[in-house]
């Protein structure tokens, strides 16, 4: 992926397009428990992206067939509204989107402690309300604090955060025009208190140097937004007491 | 049932973050140790006692244990069992033998359909989390009146508040029948004044049965309730 020659992404003072600088993030707010009904959920707006989240669960895997006698199965529903870019989204389930759901169940999967609740199902919406760019990060960030508001036991809380490449030069937390015409994505799940990484997808080239670069980027950030995070959980509580 | 969130020390963790070194204490529940430091694997309340360190959690699944009061509705019935949900990750097992009634093989439905309540208790979990049910017991029946209402499973020991004296209270203020599952169903049965305003205070205890203000919130919310006699 050579992105585009003609497409200009980089000002001549070196900021990017949007007036940020290469290693700046676009900015977030979460807020936790936003659905009365849910067991627990949690809003993100990270730039123009805005996901909300919803878990409901532990709950009796149905059908049965789908049990694991050892652990709980994730079952994650990524969607994105049709409402959500300028162009009308087709309704309902795409191959994108199974996709995306998968790799966030998988990703969630190696943070909550799933033991506990063998032969149980947890059940998890994400609904994308607006889009930019980086809605499978943002998808996950409101699922991690979802999960966590509704009490599920993890490791960590998970965050999701990516890097690319436009004009050669490394830059974080890619936006629209970016994502579109920039020479590679590097979107990844960050568990920040152990550093360990719980997903990791690419897509476009980076050289070792880049990519070392670039993953430098990812964990700055994501101790940037796991404090937002946990600020928002902290919130939804506060005035809470003996 | 966990003691609520009697005794904990006002601080609030999140999953992932470090209470502290492990130093010789035990790791309760809702926590565990992990590079001689104590993590928190819940949101909730720090709680240290008797050297053991565990996180109260603010929401929390209801884990059934053995000897639990609770009130449970019917999701499925066999020849001779009914499944129960039970409010929790695993569904319970009623079997007719467990049943108050004299049940014969393939008549299970003519006593239970799916949708009908009850009180049980739960006789047995073993290892692999599969829950009995039991409806032997004094007091344990069949549900045929009252509102159910649900409550977080963490603030079930609001409700009841020590020594039961919150229930009381509020059962004297509403003057309903009021049964407080463990699995955070809450049965009230009395005039429908009294039933609106336990769901009132049910549903107060619900949003702020973990702030410091809940006790001063139920009093205000005590100056609406019904009249003793009105119903």
């Amino acid at each position: 992926m050579g992105g585009y020659g003609d497409v200009k992404l980089l000002r001549d003072d070196g900021l990017r397009l949007d007036g940020r600088k290469i290693d700046e993030m676009r900015p977030i707010e979460i807020e936790a428990g936003i659905l009365p009904g849910a067991d627990g959920s949690a809003w993100v707006k990270h730039g123009l992206n805005i996901a909300v989240a919803a878990v409901y669960g532990p709950m009796e895997a149905h059908p049965r067939k789908i049990q694991r006698q050892d652990r709980c199965v994730i079952d994650v529903r990524y969607n994105m509204a049709p409402f959500s870019t300028s162009d009308r989204i087709r309704p309902g389930y795409n191959r994108r989107s199974r996709e995306i759901s998968k790799v966030t169940a998988e990703a969630l999967e190696s943070v909550v402690i799933c033991e506990r609740y063998p032969r149980s199902k947890i059940r998890v919406e994400i609904e994308i309300l607006s889009a930019e760019a980086g809605t499978r990060c943002v998808g996950i960030t409101a699922a991690s604090v979802a999960l966590a508001d509704a009490g599920i036991p993890m490791r960590d809380l998970l965050v999701g955060v990516a890097s690319g490449k436009v004009e050669d030069i490394v830059v974080l937390d890619l936006d629209k025009a970016e994502d579109n015409y920039g020479q590679a994505d590097l979107p990844v799940g960050i568990l920040p208190n152990t550093g360990e990484i719980a997903f990791l997808q690419m897509d476009g080239d980076l050289s070792p140097d880049e990519f070392n670069l670039a993953m430098e980027y990812n964990f700055k950030a994501a101790a940037e937004i796991h404090e937002i995070m946990v600020d928002a959980l902290k919130r939804r509580y506060e005035g809470g007491e003996n | 049932m966990s003691q609520g969130q009697i005794g904990a020390e006002l601080r609030l963790v999140t999953p992932g973050m470090a209470i502290g070194p492990l130093s010789g204490k035990r790791v309760g529940s809702g926590a565990l140790a992990q590079n001689e430091q104590i993590i928190a694997t819940r949101l909730g309340w720090v709680r240290e006692m008797n050297n053991t360190v565990s996180v109260d959690p603010i929401n929390a699944a209801y884990m059934p244990r053995s000897g639990d009061l609770i009130i449970a509705t019917v999701a499925e019935v066999r020849n001779n069992l009914w499944f129960m949900d039970i409010n929790g990750p695993f569904q319970g097992l009623l079997p007719m033998s467990l049943a108050p009634w004299k049940v014969e093989f393939g008549a299970a439905r003519q006593h239970m359909g799916v949708g009908d309540s009850v009180m049980a208790r739960v006789q047995e979990v073993d290892e692999c989390h599969n829950v009995v049910l039991t409806m032997k017991g004094v007091g344990l029946r069949r549900i045929n009146e009252g509102a159910i209402l649900s409550v977080p499973v963490n603030h079930v020991e609001r409700i009841r508040g020590n020594n039961n004296e919150t229930l009381l209270r509020l059962r004297e203020i509403c003057d309903c029948r009021i049964m407080v599952g463990d699995n955070g169903k809450v049965l009230v049965d009395g005039s429908a004044e009294g039933i609106s305003w336990a769901r009132s205070a049910i549903k107060l205890a619900g949003n702020s049965g973990h702030k410091q203000t809940f006790s001063a919130d139920l009093s205000a919310l005590e100056k609406s309730a019904p009249k003793r006699g009105d119903a």
